[in-house]
């Protein structure tokens, strides 16, 4: 009789469901809780970097806006270094840099927009670089388990074709699902980013 | 490069799958592709970090953090476990988030239109960080049963939503927690999205009779399991290995 190693699995996922902003944004939700609600401003005043503004939409398999979906975001800040202890480059991370953020698209639009610093490029494996980009998570009602998911920028043609994450996926169309194109019509710029949960133009996701 | 601390893969056949048909919103909200798979790098096993001055003192107590003037309706109870990863190491200083309907049934929500009355005492969130054991603990009120447009006999049975946050963005988590003995569990189209009995029992909080607090709270225990590292490397590290 063979002794298997003994782990633990995972707590099973559930969907957020419709009124996952009760617990994670509550001012979302209509009312007023806590004194700081968490997960607001990605880069301060002090953070160094390019503002932009992202904008875009969670769309359905019949196209339809997913108005209830909550959106987190990671990133790194504009040198490339991320606000956590295991990232030991040696680029300084300012002091309010949380590098994180909750989305939340307008209840009736679906229409969401959030500001940053465009991130740098960070380390990937066997040494190479990463392309600038934004790790997001998605929950919703009807979303069994949070998607993973990448938002690259446009204006970064060279690092994107050199992004070992981008490399891996086969179809030119389906790369460009993670690609936001950029638009210098205002300021700050902004990256249109659809997010196509299902359908001809179904978003790359990630199993991380 | 490489990158340490690397997590355990995703057991994704333990998970609900992401086309659920009985769960009808899952329909037009999975993808039909599958994952890309993709060696973890600084992105993924980075994430953010918590402290204790980002909460408030009563942000774990629903009984008293939405009180106006009086105490919410229902049955008292204690919502206690531990955040342990799946090497069986605690997870300290992870963010336990949680939000749930009050004792009638109805959620405090611009959205939420059931005829339940709202309760003016219960905001029906809380919030707290795991402590150097994973320990983690609320006090809040047993929420009730709802009726929801799946079907017109669809009722959730009561439960708890849960958000966890390891160290690791990947280690993001959304779960709900049940309550042991409820006819409603084995009826409800959201628990049948778990593949294994096994996996739906991991939801199930057993009374806990030790820990309720006499004459005051009963108490359900709800331990939470998160990914785990890979490597052995850094026995030195308090979480993780």
């Amino acid at each position: 009789m063979v002794r298997k190693p003994e782990y633990q699995r995972e707590t099973p996922s559930q969907t957020a469901g419709p009124y996952v902003h009760i617990g994670l944004a509550p001012g979302a939700a209509g009312f007023e809780i806590f004194e700081r609600e968490l997960g607001q401003v990605i880069a301060g005043p002090l953070s160094e970097g390019e503002r932009i503004r992202i904008e875009g939409r969670v769309l359905d398999g019949t196209g339809a806006p997913v108005k209830d979906v909550l959106i987190e975001v990671w990133q790194a800040n504009a040198a490339g270094r991320y606000n956590h202890p295991e990232d030991t480059s040696e680029q300084e991370v300012e002091s309010d840099f949380t590098g994180w953020s909750r989305v939340i698209p307008d209840f009736e639009t679906g229409v969401f927009s959030f500001e940053t610093v465009k991130p740098g490029p960070v380390p990937g494996p066997d040494g190479h670089r990463q392309a600038p980009h934004l790790s997001l998570w998605l929950v919703a009602r009807g979303i069994n388990l949070g998607l993973n998911t990448r938002m690259y920028f446009g204006d970064e043609d060279k690092a994107n074709s050199a992004d070992p994450v981008l490399g891996r996926i086969d179809s030119a169309a389906r790369r460009q699902t993670l690609i936001a194109e950029r638009k210098d019509t205002g300021s700050p710029p902004v990256y249109r980013f659809d997010i196509h949960l299902q359908g001809a133009s179904e978003t790359v996701f990630l199993d991380i | 490069m490489q990158t340490p601390g690397e997590f355990h893969a995703r057991d994704h056949a333990w998970h609900p799958p992401a086309l659920t048909p009985a769960y009808k919103t899952s329909i037009t909200r999975s993808p039909s592709h599958p994952l890309l798979s993709l060696p973890q790098t600084l992105s993924e096993i980075t994430g953010p970090t918590f402290g204790h001055s980002d909460l408030g003192p009563h942000d774990h107590d629903l009984i008293l953090n939405y009180a106006h003037g009086g105490d919410p309706i229902g049955e008292r109870i204690i919502v206690h476990g531990r955040v342990t990863d799946g090497n069986g190491h605690p997870v300290p200083n992870a963010l336990v988030e949680i939000w749930q309907a009050n004792a009638g049934g109805r959620y405090r929500h611009v959205m939420d239109t059931y005829l339940a009355a709202i309760d003016p005492n219960f905001g029906g969130c809380g919030r707290c960080l795991t402590g150097a054991d994973g320990a983690y603990t609320f006090h809040t009120i047993k929420p009730g049963a709802y009726p929801w447009p799946n079907s017109a006999t669809s009722w959730r049975p009561p439960h708890i939503h849960f958000s966890l946050f390891g160290t690791a963005f990947c280690q993001r988590l959304i779960t709900q927690m049940y309550f042991e003995g409820d006819p409603l569990i084995a009826l409800c189209p959201i628990v049948d999205t778990i593949p294994d009995p096994e996996g739906v029992a991991r939801l199930v909080a057993p009374l806990d009779m030790p820990a309720s607090k006499p004459f005051d709270s009963l108490a359900y225990r709800f331990d939470i399991v998160l990914r785990g590292r890979r490597s052995t490397v850094f026995e030195n590290r308090l979480e993780g290995n």
